[in-house]
């Protein structure tokens, strides 16, 4: 098992030193996006066979955000009561996520902030939307574009724990950074 | 103890008796300080009916807590010559009346209110009406009881409007104070918040998401014909109407943060009210339409404020521990009520604009969203029992509470409606 994530990691790697050189931005209007990044040609395992003897896996699609290991699998950011400043644990999160955004121009992710039960649902509606709109204006300094963010509040309106203790709490103060 | 428990068993037995389909259950604990005790005689002909007068209005008068209801045992005048007063010494009051088919279809429905003591009539009206309208005759004929016996209008004919969530299921539902009478304005899969109602019980304005992001709409009652007040990027919320109903106050998030602007109520002449703060939510308009009361953080945490209904400098009014949330002022003008957190409780208050004094009128729970009826006596507000969402009211000394269960689903955001123009 280990190897194969080794493996994997490798052609991760290669792929993204691969896709570096010609930097072809890929132009969201004339491409058909998704399609894209699959297509493009794996280079020949041919060291990583030297360490990783497994079967070298198949050319896997190789964006970045759907690998599981990848920090962009983490999509949330969690804050504490009454507060919207995204938090130190999260920033390498926000960060890697804008990075993503400026090297795939024609990704586009919707941040939906989300608040606890405890203020009046007009109240939470306000705080979810400045805690979206802080990710964003995160995801903006570290060059994603405007028009690929798009910013919605649900307040408390969409718990994902319902229980009125912490543990459902913490798990409701959060963005969610969803791709569309 | 013994009277409000013998009472609380009558109205469930009220309310298993009744015909038309109640969608609440309803609880009453405590009681008024002075309690009148009044008898309301089965009225003469009313069980050829579907819906029996009498009980719908001895139900109105013990929910109000102000009132305790005598047996009449059996005795059964129906016109005041037949009125024995010897007989009714444990009632200061008494109820009395008739129902009659008429040949057009219709019922003509008489009744009169009578002080056992100085053994007069105090009030009495005879209507005519469709068979269909017989709980709103009940709800009448017990607000002319109410305002005759304790100087204050009744609130027995108003509604009342909420969402009911069941699932992903959401609706708008428009009753009657009691609970009957559901009519479901709108029904989203999408979350529904903020109902208000127009000064003239026309209009509901509302928030859903069924467009992802929250949006303002008016929708009229009488044709169900919806329009789109505020649909900015961002989040579009708290509607609140101006008295004359000329004005929304609304919430949006378009320019950063959140802030006051008023809108008209078709959507156009749009203008902005509040600039600081970073969340200033909930606006609410004081009764003269000069004022308006909303929630900020300003301060650094969530409090109640108050400034010129055309902006400007604003005032803060909570001090007390821990946030406070959702004013809305009293029909008088001179009290406002609002949801007050600590300690990880929610609490119903209220607070006198002139003493600036807190008053809890609840235990506190998860009770959340308070409005006042529109003569001032009780508050409505949402909270929760059994793990579900009820709805609530305290009468605005705090003495009488009354929860009301819904047959399905969790209920949300209740809003008192306005006295309606007969």
């Amino acid at each position: 098992m280990k190897k194969i994530v080794i493996g994997f990691l490798l052609v991760n790697l290669l792929a993204a030193c691969a896709s570096q050189k010609p930097k072809e931005e890929p132009k969201a209007e004339v491409k058909p996006a998704p399609v894209v990044e699959a297509a493009k040609p794996a280079p020949a395992p041919a060291p990583a066979a030297v360490v990783a003897p497994a079967p070298a896996p198949a050319p896997v699609a190789v964006d970045p955000l759907n690998d599981p290991n990848s920090i962009l699998a983490k999509r949330s950011t969690y804050y504490p009561f009454d507060v919207y400043v995204v938090q130190e644990a999260d920033k390498p999160l926000v960060e890697a996520h804008a990075k993503y955004l400026s090297e795939h121009g024609n990704r586009k992710v919707r941040l939906e902030g989300n608040c606890d039960e405890r203020g009046s649902n007009e109240y939470n509606l306000g705080l979810g939307q400045r805690r979206a709109d802080g990710v964003k204006k995160m995801l903006q300094v570290g060059g994603a574009k405007d028009g690929q963010l798009e910013t919605v509040s649900y307040g408390e309106e969409k718990p994902r724990q319902t229980c009125h203790e912490e543990k459902c709490w913490k798990e409701n103060r959060r963005t969610d950074l969803n791709y569309r | 103890m013994a009277g409000v428990l013998r009472c609380f068993c009558l109205l469930v037995l009220l309310c298993a008796a009744l015909p038309a389909r109640a969608s609440l259950e309803i609880e009453i604990i405590g009681a008024g300080e002075r309690q009148i005790p009044i008898a309301v005689v089965p009225f003469a002909g009313e069980e050829k009916f579907a819906q029996s007068i009498s009980t719908v209005v001895a139900a109105d008068l013990a929910r109000s807590g102000l009132f305790r209801l005598v047996d009449p045992a059996g005795r059964l005048p129906r016109e005041p010559s037949e009125v024995v007063y010897a007989d009714w010494a444990g009632a200061d009051a008494l109820v009395i009346g008739s129902v009659t088919e008429q040949i057009n279809g219709r019922v003509a429905v008489k009744f009169r209110l009578l002080d056992t003591i100085k053994q007069v009539e105090l009030t009495g009206q005879s209507v005519s009406a469709r068979n269909s309208q017989l709980r709103a005759i009940a709800h009448r004929i017990s607000d002319m009881i109410y305002e005759k016996l304790t100087g204050d209008a009744g609130v027995f004919s108003t509604r009342i409007a909420y969402v009911n969530r069941q699932g992903k299921i959401n609706r708008l539902v428009v009753a009657d104070s009691d609970g009957y009478g559901e009519q479901t304005v709108l029904t989203a899969s999408e979350p529904i918040m903020s109902p208000a109602w127009s000064p003239d019980g026309s209009h509901l304005a509302y928030v859903t998401f069924e467009q992802g992001h929250a949006v303002v709409y008016v929708q009229s009652l009488l044709t169900n014909q919806r329009v789109t007040v505020a649909n900015f990027s961002g989040s579009n919320s708290a509607p609140a109407w101006s008295p004359d109903g000329k004005q929304l106050a609304v919430v949006l998030t378009r320019d950063g943060g959140s802030h006051i602007y008023l809108v008209r109520p078709d959507g156009s002449g749009l203008r902005r009210l509040t600039f600081s703060g970073e969340i200033d939510t909930e606006p609410n308009f004081s009764p003269d339409g000069q004022s308006l009361l909303f929630t900020s953080d300003r301060g650094g945490s969530p409090q109640i404020y108050r400034m010129p209904a055309d902006g400007g400098a604003a005032e803060r009014l909570t001090f007390e521990g821990g946030n406070n949330f959702s004013p809305r002022h009293s029909p008088d003008g001179k009290s406002f009520t609002f949801a007050h957190l600590t300690n990880g409780s929610f609490y119903i208050a209220t607070q006198d604009f002139e003493t600036r004094q807190m008053q809890l009128l609840t235990e506190g729970g998860w009770e959340k969203k308070p409005s006042f009826a529109p003569n001032g006596k009780l508050i409505l507000f949402a909270s929760e029992a059994q793990g579900r969402g009820i709805l609530s009211t305290v009468s605005s000394d705090g003495r009488v509470k009354q929860r009301m269960y819904p047959q399905t689903g969790d209920i949300r955001e209740p809003v008192w409606g306005p006295f309606l123009k007969q």
